[in-house]
């Protein structure tokens, strides 16, 4: 038995192409969503395609969600225009430069403020909030390159290990108020964050990542790798001993 | 390691359908209709593209800078009330039905092929079965912004930039990048089609036919393009008009069907296809059979097998498609049809059809009065060309024209000749706009 699909739902990040694809997947004419995201004119596009496509309402806030002290009164807003929120899509996130990043503390902490500090203040309220009114679905979106560091990327995956980390210890807090939890470690996702990389086999489209964050929303599941081909991948990834590890070209 | 041997030689990233000719150039995906201009504008042109479905080089640009729209797929507004959508211009047609006929709506104009975006299907001017009722796609297509190079936006219309409006109907792409469209939307009740399929034997019959047809909504024919004989030119007359009687509106499905290499060249000959054309005509016992079909199996029967141009093989294929004034004698269509036919070299998907004389706004759009012949070859350097290059020859000589988004073919004094407009349409050229077509017809010969 799956449970029903949210219709009440805020979005952090709402411009990025795979919470495009969800909120897509997510019309019905009874969904109203809350819709966060830097630049205006991108966030009105996302707010016209919704209503066109039939959702209720779309309530829209253009804010820098790096800026974690102005977190509180948006959500509060979001909870006046929602009346309850019944799921948090967290999607926003910088792949950065590595090497600018190992070049620079300032550039690795700034991969690090948008990816993981600015989603532990957003995950911080909205645990209290949900774990408050029983029920709710935090879902977030990481990466399996949160799984294990690689020379090729570490300050990413390092801010999405923490977070996968800081979301488990939540998940253990507030699963017991029927609350679920939900990381997202999708694979490479053909979107405008990955286009300028070589786009191999192993790239999904936003759709298809889209419709397992549903299917995982909808079976409660606690931790999701999308698509499903890279768990075993992430398996065998982690399981390779250090010395091994440490050696190889990822 | 850009411009060594090995990259030269590499698949391009994009290609056009008939898989011909294979240029190289820089894809940049567009996302967002503030998109462009670029923030770091290409030292060499630009061109936007969508799905491809153009079968020659009006989508390519050597070492150019080719703008991908298919990021840009949003709809921005619907009128329940009128049917007008206005969408982003990297919406596919198959997108706007996936969103209308479950609501009750259907495109103004279809063409043979779903995945195409509402940007190309305003640039190439679009039509469709209907094309003697309703013109073409450009005629549906109320308003739209175009945005040019040095970053000028302008709204399009009839009335606003009416120039404007005009060069970029049929423009090629290369007048700027159109960013949203509004299409007028026609009404349904259903998605069934109550189709007729008439049998005729030779031109003369079509055409009598298309005569007692135009009050039909919907007309095309299929016509074997292999037979000699008593079977020349031999068809399938095809009617539709939407179902009346109201009946489920349900979403189409996905494909399941695709074509997943390239088969080798020789599946396709003189054989095959004539065996193929015998069997598609004797299919149909009687002489006229009536059938209530899916819209998809009326209109986009190739769409349901994915990568279809695939059976042509490595070499590709190139489409011919012309349209020759009706004379009352169809003199020049038989001429054509004789060339093809004894040729050899026709495939299996030809069709034939009477435009009909409602006006486009484009100013250099294809469709006119007059009968138009569309079919594919496959490229046998050879033969196949030397075929194109005599078809192109009798359409100038019975004062024809060629269609630019099938062409890859057309010399600079046939293009010239066939749309003499096109130096007043250069004006309206973006600077910083080509297009591979283009610059072969435009050439100095």
């Amino acid at each position: 038995m799956s449970k029903p699909l949210p219709s009440r739902i805020l979005v952090l990040g709402a411009t990025s192409a795979i919470a495009m694809a969800v909120t897509r997947r997510l019309v019905s004419p009874g969904a109203h969503f809350f819709l966060v995201a830097r630049n205006p004119a991108r966030l009105d596009a996302v707010r016209r395609d919704l209503l066109t496509r039939g959702a209720a309402s779309v309530t829209t806030q253009a804010m820098d969600l790096d800026d974690t002290a102005a977190h509180p009164e948006m959500l509060a807003a979001a909870v006046q225009s929602l009346g309850t929120i019944e799921a948090a899509l967290i999607a926003h996130g910088v792949l950065g430069d590595q090497e600018q990043a190992q070049a620079s503390y300032a550039v690795a902490e700034a991969v690090l403020r948008t990816n993981f500090l600015s989603a532990v203040s957003l995950i911080t309220w909205l645990a209290n909030y949900f774990e408050s009114t029983r029920q709710g679905t935090l879902a977030v979106i990481s990466s399996v390159a949160g799984d294990r560091g690689r020379k090729s990327n570490y300050v990413y995956g390092a801010s999405k290990g923490a977070l996968n980390i800081f979301l488990d210890g939540v998940r253990n807090r507030i699963d017991r108020a029927g609350v679920q939890v939900l990381t997202i470690r999708p694979g490479f996702v053909s979107t405008p964050m990955t286009a300028h990389l070589p786009q191999g086999a192993l790239f999904s489209s936003p759709g298809t990542v889209a419709q397992g964050i549903l299917k995982a929303i909808g079976r409660r599941k606690d931790v999701v790798y999308l698509p499903g081909f890279w768990a075993p991948i992430m398996f065998v990834i982690r399981g390779i001993p250090q010395s091994i590890f440490k050696k190889l070209n990822l | 390691m850009r411009g060594n041997v090995v990259s030269e030689q590499a698949e391009p990233k994009f290609q056009s359908w008939g898989h011909y000719p294979l240029l190289q150039a820089d894809l940049v995906p567009l996302h967002w209709m503030t998109d462009f201009p670029l923030a770091a504008p290409p030292a060499n042109a630009m061109l936007p593209v969508g799905l491809g479905r153009s079968y020659g080089d009006c989508c390519l640009l050597d070492h150019g800078t080719l703008l991908n729209t298919r990021g840009m797929t949003r709809l921005l507004d619907f009128n329940a009330e009128t049917g007008l959508l206005r969408c982003e211009a990297g919406v596919s047609l198959a997108e706007i039905l996936d969103f209308a006929v479950p609501r009750g709506w259907f495109l103004p104009v279809t063409p043979g092929t779903k995945y195409v975006t509402v940007g190309g299907a305003i640039a190439n001017d679009i039509h469709g079965k209907n094309h003697h009722a309703a013109g073409t796609f450009g005629r549906h297509t109320p308003r739209f912004e175009l945005v040019r190079s040095d970053g000028t936006r302008m709204v399009c219309s009839a009335t606003e930039n009416p120039e404007w409006y005009r060069a970029t109907i049929a423009g090629l792409g290369l007048t700027g990048l159109i960013t949203w469209a509004e299409v007028e939307l026609r009404s349904i009740v259903s998605r069934k089609i109550d189709y007729k399929g008439i049998k005729f034997n030779g031109i003369e019959e079509f055409l009598a036919i298309s005569r007692a047809s135009s009050h039909i909504e919907y007309t095309v024919s299929w016509i074997d393009c292999v037979s000699q004989g008593s079977s020349f030119a031999r068809g399938i007359f095809m009617q539709g008009t939407h179902s009346m009687a109201p009946d489920k509106l349900s979403p189409s499905g996905q494909p399941r069907l695709a074509v997943p290499m390239n088969m080798p060249a020789a599946v396709l000959n003189r054989f095959t296809v004539g065996a193929f054309n015998a069997l598609y005509y004797h299919k149909q016992l009687s002489r006229i059979r009536t059938a209530l079909v899916d819209y998809e199996t009326f209109f986009f029967p190739l769409d349901s097998v994915l990568h279809w141009n695939r059976i042509y093989g490595r070499d590709g294929l190139l489409q011919f498609q012309c349209v020759l004034p009706d004379n009352g004698d169809a003199r020049g269509m038989t001429q054509i049809l004789r060339t093809i036919t004894a040729s050899g070299l026709a495939s299996f998907l030809a069709v034939i059809k009477v435009f009909g004389d409602v006006p486009s706004p484009g100013m250099m759009s294809f469709p006119r009065p007059g009968i138009t012949l569309a079919l594919d070859f496959p490229i046998r350097r050879d033969v196949s060309f030397a075929l194109l290059d005599r078809l192109a020859e009798i359409t100038l000589e019975h004062g024809g024209c060629m269609y630019p988004a099938k062409d890859a073919r057309m010399t600079p004094h046939q293009f010239q000749t066939f749309y003499p407009q096109w130096q007043h349409f250069a004006a309206f050229i973006d600077p910083g706009f080509s297009s591979a077509f283009w610059q072969r017809v435009t050439a100095h010969v």
